[in-house]
C-alpha cells in the first residue's frame, strides 16, 4: 500500500510535465494539422537552454526557466516561419517529411554543439526530501509539479479567456471562416507553433534538472508526447492534460510491478491498445485523420 | 530500351568486384545494397500505397534477429517451459526471418490501416520502439545490449552440388546483387499486376478506388506483408553478413536512412530506391573525409527538407521529365520518342539524349 502511494505521488509529479508536452503537441496538431516531429527536440532544446542559463551563465534558477521557455517559443516560431509557412496547405505527409528532416538536423546540431556527454543541472532547492508519512519526494520534483500546474492553468486561461485563444479556437474549428472574420490565420499559426514549442521547452527546462540532459533525450519525449496525444484524442487539449497523467501512471505501474526496463514501453503499448479499441482517443471530439 | 537499362545497370554492377579490389569499398557497397533492399520494401508502402511507415526498421531488425537466432540456436524458459532450439542452417534462418517479418507486416497492417495518416505513422513508430525495447530487455533470448555475436555466414548449395560458405566480401556482394535483382523484378511484376494497380488507385484517390470495388484493407495489408517480408529478408542478409547484431539495429535513424533513400530517389518509381540507396550508401565514403557523423546527419536532414521543397517527386522522375522535355522536339521523328516519353520506369540516358540532339538539329 505504501509502495502504491509512492507510485501515485510519482505519477502526479511526472504527469504534470507529460501533460505540458502533450498539450503543446495537441495544440499544434489540432490547429495546424501538423504532426510535429520536432516536439521532442524542442523539449531537449528547453533542457539545454536551462543548462546554458542556469549552469553556464549562472543565472537565477527560476529566471533561467523563464528564459528557456522564451527561447523555445522563439525557436518554434522560427521553425514555423521558415519551414511550414511556405508549405501551407500541403498534405500532411509532406509536412511530416519536412518535420522529420528538421528533427534530424536539430538533434545532431545539439550533439554537435553540446557534445554527447550528459549534462546535469544543479538546483538551489534543499537536497533533503520532503517526507509525508510513508511517502518521500524531493523538493525539486515538488517545484516541477507546481510550475507545470501553473503553466497548464495559464494555457487554459490563454485558450479560453483571451482574444488570442478565441482566435485559435476559431481557427481550429474552421480556418476559412476564421479568416473571413478577419483573423490573421498566418499569425495564429506562428503563434500556435511558438506556444506549443514553448510548452515543450518548459517540460524540458523542468525535467532537465531532475534527470540529465543528453542530445537524444528528445526521441523518447516525442514518442511519449504522441502517446499522450493519441490517448486524449488528436487536437483535444483537456484530453492531452489527462492523457499525460494516465501515461505517467502506466509507466509508474509498469516500472514498479512489471520491469523497469519496460517503463518506456508503456506509452507504446497504450498507443496500440487505444488505437485497437478506441481509435479516436479516450476523450474524442471526433478528430480523425485519414 | 525500357527493358534494357536495368540490365545494363545489372551487368555493370556485376563487374564491380572484378575491378574494385578495395575491401572497404566493397563492404560499403554490400551494406548499401542491403539498405537498398530495405528501401525498396519501404517504397512499396510509401511509394505505391502512399502510407508512410516510420517503423520499417522493426521488420528489418526482426528479420535479422529471427535469422540470427535460428542459425545460432537458443535456450530459454517461458513460464517454466524450457524451449531449446538447435542451430539450423543460416539459409533457413533467412527464410524464417522474412516470414516472421511478413507476419508482423500482416499484424501491423491489420491494426494500423484501420487508422490512416498521422495515426498510421505513429503506430508504426510505436511498434518499432516496442520491438527495440523487447530486444533490449529480453536478455535470455536476445542477449540484450551485449549483442548476438558469432552469427554464421550464409551457406549456399545442396548435397549434390557441394556447399559454399559466403565469407568473402565479393561473394556477399553478388548475393546481395542477386537479391536486389530478384526484388526489382518481383516488385515490378507486382506493381504492374492488377494488385499493384489497385494499390496505386488507393494512393491516388481512395474514395474513387473504393467506389469501383477495391478493398482498401485487403490491398494495404497485402502491401504491408510483402513489404515487411522483404525488409526482413534484408535484415537477415545484414545479420549474416555483419555476423553480429545488437538492439542498436532498431535505431530510428535506420528508418530515416530508408525514408531518405526513397524520398530522394523518387517514391513510387522502381529505380528510385536504388538510385537513392546508391547516393546515401556511398555518401559517407566521400563525406567522412571531411566531416564527422553529426554533420553528415545534419546534411542528410537538410537535403531531405530541400528535396521536399525543390524536388518533391525525387530524382528519378525529375531526370525522366528532363529527358522527355529534351526529347520533345524529336517527336516528329516518329513514334519512338513518344514511346520514350511514356517510359516511367527508369531515366535511361543514351538514346534519349541522342534523340534529343537530333531533334534539335531537325528543328
Amino acid at each position: 500500500m505504501d509502495q502504491l502511494l509512492q507510485h501515485l505521488v510519482n505519477t502526479v509529479i511526472m504527469g504534470g510535465t507529460y501533460a505540458l508536452l502533450g498539450i503543446g503537441l495537441t495544440l499544434i496538431f489540432g490547429i495546424m494539422r501538423i504532426v510535429n516531429f520536432t516536439h521532442g527536440e524542442l523539449y531537449a532544446f528547453g533542457a539545454y537552454m536551462m543548462y546554458f542559463f542556469a549552469t553556464i551563465i549562472g543565472m537565477n534558477f527560476f529566471v533561467s526557466i523563464a528564459f528557456a521557455i522564451a527561447a523555445g517559443m522563439v525557436l518554434g516560431a522560427i521553425i514555423e516561419f521558415t519551414l511550414l509557412r511556405p508549405k501551407r496547405g500541403a498534405d500532411i505527409d509532406t509536412t511530416m517529411l519536412i518535420m522529420i528532416g528538421a528533427w534530424i538536423v536539430m538533434q545532431n546540431l545539439e550533439h554537435l554543439s553540446w557534445g554527447g556527454i550528459a549534462k546535469s543541472i544543479s538546483s538551489p532547492l534543499p537536497e533533503a526530501p520532503l517526507v509525508i508519512g510513508p511517502v518521500s519526494v524531493s523538493w525539486l520534483r515538488v517545484m516541477v509539479l507546481v510550475i507545470a500546474l501553473v503553466l497548464i492553468a495559464a494555457t487554459y486561461v490563454v485558450i479560453n479567456r483571451t482574444k488570442l485563444g478565441k482566435a485559435m479556437r476559431a481557427t481550429f474549428q474552421d480556418s476559412n471562416t476564421a479568416a473571413l472574420m478577419g483573423i490573421n490565420i498566418n499569425a495564429i499559426y506562428t503563434m500556435t507553433f511558438g506556444f506549443g514549442s514553448a510548452l515543450a521547452a518548459a517540460a524540458g527546462a523542468l525535467l532537465g534538472p531532475v534527470f540529465v540532459v543528453t542530445p537524444t533525450m528528445g526521441d523518447l519525449a516525442s514518442l511519449k508526447a504522441f502517446a499522450i496525444v493519441i490517448l486524449g484524442g488528436l487536437g483535444n487539449v483537456t484530453g492531452a492534460a489527462i492523457g499525460g497523467f494516465i501515461l505517467a501512471f502506466a509507466e509508474e505501474i509498469g516500472a514498479g510491478y512489471i520491469s523497469s526496463g519496460y517503463r518506456d514501453a508503456m506509452g507504446f503499448v497504450i498507443i496500440i491498445i487505444v488505437l485497437l479499441f478506441k481509435p479516436t482517443g479516450l476523450f474524442a471530439r471526433a478528430e480523425r485523420v485519414g | 530500351m525500357k527493358q534494357v537499362f536495368p540490365l545494363i545497370a545489372l551487368a555493370f554492377f556485376a563487374t564491380v568486384p572484378l575491378w574494385l579490389q578495395d575491401q572497404y569499398y566493397l563492404h560499403t557497397l554490400v551494406v548499401a545494397g542491403i539498405f537498398m533492399l530495405a528501401a525498396m520494401s519501404l517504397n512499396l508502402l510509401l511509394g505505391y500505397t502512399g502510407q508512410l511507415s516510420l517503423g520499417h526498421v522493426a521488420f528489418f531488425g526482426i528479420g535479422a534477429y529471427v535469422s540470427a537466432l535460428t542459425s545460432l540456436g537458443f535456450s530459454l524458459s517461458i513460464f517454466g517451459v524450457q524451449i531449446t532450439h538447435e542451430p539450423w542452417p543460416p539459409f533457413i534462418g533467412l527464410i524464417l526471418g522474412a516470414l516472421a517479418a511478413g507476419l508482423c507486416g500482416y499484424l501491423i497492417g491489420k491494426l494500423a490501416f484501420r487508422v490512416r495518416g498521422a495515426y498510421f505513422v505513429i503506430v508504426t513508430i510505436s511498434f518499432a520502439e516496442v520491438v527495440r525495447l523487447v530486444s533490449l530487455n529480453w536478455v535470455e533470448l536476445t542477449n540484450g545490449p551485449l549483442a548476438l555475436p558469432g552469427i554464421p555466414p550464409l551457406t549456399l548449395g545442396f548435397d549434390w552440388t557441394g556447399y559454399v560458405t559466403l565469407w568473402g566480401k565479393a561473394q556477399n556482394y553478388y548475393l546481395v546483387l542477386v537479391f536486389i535483382a530478384l526484388a526489382y523484378v518481383l516488385i515490378k511484376r507486382l506493381v504492374q499486376s492488377p494488385y499493384g494497380r489497385a494499390m496505386i488507385a488507393l494512393r491516388e484517390n481512395e474514395t474513387l478506388a473504393v467506389s469501383v470495388g477495391i478493398s482498401v484493407t485487403k490491398y494495404l495489408v497485402l502491401a504491408a506483408i510483402f513489404s515487411g517480408a522483404l525488409a526482413g529478408l534484408a535484415g537477415g542478409l545484414y545479420a549474416h553478413y555483419i555476423q553480429i547484431i545488437d538492439p542498436m539495429i532498431f535505431m530510428f535513424l535506420n528508418t530515416v536512412t530508408m525514408v531518405i533513400m526513397v524520398i530522394t530517389g523518387g517514391k513510387g518509381t522502381l529505380a528510385g530506391p536504388i538510385v537513392g540507396g546508391l547516393i546515401f550508401g556511398l555518401a559517407p565514403v566521400v563525406l567522412r573525409n571531411y566531416v564527422g557523423p553529426e554533420v553528415q546527419w545534419i546534411l542528410y536532414g537538410v537535403l531531405m527538407i530541400l528535396i521536399v521543397f525543390v524536388l518533391p517527386e525525387g530524382i528519378v522522375p525529375a531526370i525522366e521529365r528532363w529527358f522527355n522535355r529534351k526529347a520533345k522536339p524529336g517527336r516528329k521523328d516518329g513514334s519512338a520518342a513518344g514511346g520514350k516519353a511514356a517510359d516511367r520506369e527508369t531515366g535511361q540516358g543514351g538514346s534519349t539524349l541522342a534523340l534529343a540532339s537530333s531533334g534539335k538539329v531537325n528543328s
